[in-house]
């Protein structure tokens, strides 16, 4: 049974995908903005768009589920504030980045319990895995442990 | 001084007077938390949350005394709106414990920080956040 089939059965209060998708959606744009820099340089820029599909990706299953709920979908911002004054270098990026990834697995990992299906648990997880490889990455990228603990939170 | 993150310095720009709201609150374990340590618990809100700005969750600068689901613009559950909180160290560790039980409806569908040492050290960085800076 897919994911939105799941959230249906359970009939899942949709606000709370609909932050999901909101974050999600905030995700995408701030890759965007971070490719539009110039401040990303090969190979550094196609892991950022590549990282940027798989937000997309999260994005667009959570938007099928919310609409499968018969809820209203929240569309992207016209705008999205980001700290830009503080960002002058590639390393600069790729650290807010991987703030933003490290808060995704968080909040994630706050998600799951939520979730009193274990298929529906599951796959949360499987979106909390994909943006942990991010962090991961986007760490090792300047230098810092990629893995810095045995346990997320 | 602000670091890369967005972290306010420990006081706000009023001084120790920026946290006379705060001080004001009733129920309040008024220095029970480090707020270093609750920087890097804060680090995990920062998918949904920044200090200065909305994002899909709204600034927490300003939030000490602040009336819950009042952020002008900010779109808000109407759970949040109508649950009468006012944010204090003791709503706060409410909500934070449990959002899910505290504000049922709330759009913030996480399972909470359980950890009563690190909801201390969260409410005591977001008190040291201080108020919102003049735009």
């Amino acid at each position: 049974m897919s994911f939105f089939a799941y959230a249906s059965a359970l009939a899942l209060p949709d606000n709370r995908l609909n932050t999901a998708l909101g974050a999600e959606l905030e995700a995408i744009a701030a890759y965007q903005a971070g490719a539009e820099s110039g401040l990303l340089q090969k190979p550094v820029l196609e892991l950022a768009v590549t990282f940027q599909g798989h937000h997309k990706e999260h994005a667009e299953i959570l938007r099928k589920t919310v609409t499968q709920l018969g809820g209203k979908p929240v569309d992207a911002k016209a705008k999205y504030t980001f700290p830009v004054e503080t960002l002058k270098t590639q390393a600069d990026v790729l650290k807010f980045a991987a703030s933003l990834e490290k808060g995704a697995v968080s909040a994630y990992l706050g998600a799951v319990p939520v979730f009193g299906n274990r298929d529906l648990a599951k796959a949360a997880a499987s979106i909390l895995g994909d943006e942990a490889m991010h962090w991961a990455v986007l760490r090792n990228a300047v230098g810092e442990a990629p893995v810095p603990s045995a346990f997320v939170s | 001084m602000k670091s890369e993150k967005g972290v306010r310095p420990l006081f706000p720009p009023g001084g120790i007077w920026g946290l006379t709201p705060f001080l004001l609150a009733p129920n309040i374990a008024f220095g029970a938390g480090d707020p270093k340590a609750g920087e890097q618990v804060y680090s995990r809100c920062l998918a949904c949350h920044a200090i200065d700005y909305d994002r899909t969750g709204p600034h927490h600068c300003g939030l000490i005394g602040r009336k819950a689901g009042s952020v002008p613009g900010f779109q808000y559950s109407e759970a949040m709106k109508k649950s009468g909180i006012v944010w204090n160290a003791k709503t706060l560790d409410q909500f934070i414990r449990d959002p899910l039980k505290t504000v049922p409806g709330t759009a913030m569908g996480y399972d909470g920080v359980k950890d009563p040492k690190e909801r201390a050290d969260l409410i005591a960085y977001l008190v040291a956040a201080g108020p919102c800076k003049k735009q």
